[in-house]
């Protein structure tokens, strides 16, 4: 039987030549993305155990983003030690205040994800850079302080699942849609422990960001990975962007490679989604929740706080107002040039919005736009867990961006497409 | 004697078991007096030194905080099990020397407040309130080493 990509990636930096579903395997890693929660823990506990070493200074990324700039004393600290085991190990490739961003958005705008690679970082969204024909899984301190250290770790070859994307995207549903539409069908544990490719011509007329929303929120559906092949997108991408310019493995999977399970979708039948407190598996289409009314908008994250996704956001706003108060945050410093630079940020002014310095900020609860108790947030985030964004009485709406700005416009849940 | 505490819920995650409002710590004591409290903001309080966790499918999902298990250990209990659990929170548990057990049914099976005796390397729940004893995969040998060895670093420097 043949493999499918991730099988053929990991037995690839096994060395081997084949990998079976269930085998236990060490892999070598490309790269290892750090940042300001879940490292500071790792290098403390790499220092008790006298492994104060990493395998590689080239090959580890290290931003802080999470509570970007500092939120308080106990986070500054947390800061601090991340920036002296940077420099005291010389990490070439080291993103603080100024540069920092987002990380999911901020690695690969800066060219650090390849195809064909391994990768692994202490935070569970890692899984976005399987977009690029990478493995890419979250880990948690322990797992990360193993991997700085030696640059291999352990997996279980996970099954794989398929997704065929079939049709055509309507106008005003987005990628963001068709990621709730497949966990809302799956449910948050559909894919526990198992890799989940994408495929079809709904994705292949996709851009890279657009696709990074969807193998972003595997997770969300249990996935250890998300994974999709690469095309010319993918290619014209990387050739933009990527760091080094050594040639990049292209994997594809096998005709006969073996899959758990094939969920098909017609993606001309979708509509724009929302996806209810407290899982994000409780998508519904926009027109079952409308008028729902709402006390906040959160437009940012490693889902979707990238450029397209400010510029649908600002489409939808321009020449109107916020009705309800609306933060966006884009993801990274680049980010938040292009969108000055092309005029978004007057926008989001003139509508009433306020924009922030890249942080993950407030779609973790971290700051930068708490919820009180009893308010409910329409948010182009990850999660809606209970007290995500706040109190744990108040309640987080997954939408797109184009319907959260709708949101944001009526003060409640709202269509995209009449504004469009 | 060990208590069961019995959260009949699927999917507790891990922004139920340590918000993030307080990840700008990752001191143990700190995060333990935390442990569950946008889950049930009483548990710190009734939880005692070396008690269990019981949930149903799916604990721990979301994020790969680690911080999720230093709080429940921090806590003094002794393992969560549960019908099933997300995969990086089991992998962290483990990594942590954190014992997790995996039962299907778990929470209808055990009742809260039931007084419960684990043998994790035979697979062996016995329930001492209800007399009776409930069969579970045990963790696979490298596991069970890991948690022996008290976590992945420790195991690691060992060899």
């Amino acid at each position: 039987m043949g493999m499918t990509i991730t099988e053929k990636i990991l037995a690839g930096h096994s060395g081997r030549q084949s990998v079976r579903p269930g085998q236990l395997i060490n892999a070598r890693l490309d790269v290892i993305m750090c940042h300001d929660v879940t490292t500071p823990a790792a290098i403390t506990m790499l220092r008790e155990k006298g492994l104060d070493r990493v395998f590689d200074r080239e090959k580890i990324v290290v931003t802080p983003d999470h509570f970007q700039p500092a939120k308080d004393v106990a986070s500054a600290e947390l800061h601090q030690r991340l920036d002296t085991w940077c420099r005291q190990h010389g990490i070439r490739y080291y993103y603080p205040l100024g540069r920092a961003g987002v990380c999911h958005a901020l690695l690969p705008e800066q060219g650090h994800i390849r195809p064909g690679e391994v990768i692994v970082g202490g935070d569970s969204h890692t899984c976005t850079y399987g977009a690029f024909g990478a493995f890419s899984t979250g880990v948690g301190s322990t797992d990360l302080a193993a991997a700085l250290a030696t640059g291999e770790t352990w997996f279980r070859v996970p099954e794989s699942m398929k997704f065929v994307l079939h049709g055509r995207l309507p106008h005003g549903v987005y990628s963001k849609d068709v990621i709730l539409a497949v966990i809302g069908r799956i449910g948050t544990d559909g894919a526990r422990y198992r890799a989940m490719e994408f495929v079809g011509p709904a994705l292949h007329e996709m851009s890279m960001e657009a696709r990074m929303t969807i193998t972003n929120m595997v997770i969300e559906a249990g996935g250890k990975n998300g994974i999709m092949a690469v095309d010319e997108v993918t290619r014209a991408y990387l050739e933009e962007h990527l760091k080094d310019r050594r040639e990049y493995t292209v994997y594809e999977s096998d005709a006969d490679a073996g899959y758990a399970a094939v969920e098909e979708f017609d993606c001309s039948a979708l509509e724009p989604m929302a996806a209810l407190p407290h899982l994000p598996s409780n998508g519904k289409p926009i027109g079952a929740v409308a008028g729902l009314k709402m006390d906040q908008c959160y437009i940012g994250s490693c889902t979707n706080g990238r450029i397209e996704d400010l510029r649908i956001a600002a489409s939808i706003l321009k020449g109107r107002k916020a009705a309800i108060r609306t933060i966006v945050v884009p993801a990274t410093p680049t980010v938040w040039k292009q969108a000055m630079d092309e005029g978004l940020f007057e926008i989001f002014y003139q509508a009433g919005c306020v924009i922030s310095a890249p942080t993950c900020g407030a779609c973790l609860g971290g700051f930068m736009g708490i919820l009180a108790a009893g308010e409910k947030c329409v948010s182009t985030t990850n999660r809606n867990f209970v007290g995500r964004m706040g109190s744990p009485k108040s309640e987080v709406y997954l939408a797109s961006p184009a319907t959260a700005a709708a949101s944001a416009i009526e003060g409640k849940l709202a269509d995209p497409r009449k504004y469009l | 004697m060990s208590k069961a505490h019995v959260y009949k819920r699927d999917h507790i995650n891990t922004d139920e078991i340590i918000p993030a409002r307080y990840l700008n710590t990752d001191n143990e004591q700190e995060l333990a007096r935390h442990c569950l409290e946008d889950l049930d903001a009483q548990f710190v309080k009734k939880v005692r030194p070396g008690d269990f966790i019981v949930g149903g499918d799916d604990f721990g999902c979301g994020s790969s905080r680690e911080h999720a298990v230093w709080s429940i250990r921090g806590a003094k209990v002794a393992a969560v099990i549960a019908g099933s659990f997300a995969r990086i929170f089991y992998r962290n548990a483990i990594n942590c020397g954190f014992l997790v057990v995996e039962l299907p049914g778990a929470a209808e099976r055990i009742a809260d407040g039931d007084e419960l005796e684990i043998d994790a390397k035979n697979g062996k729940l016995v329930d001492r309130t209800r007399g009776k004893t409930l069969d579970f995969t045990p963790l696979p040998d490298f596991a069970l080493r890991i948690i022996e060895d008290g976590g992945l670093l420790a195991h690691i420097t060992k060899k």
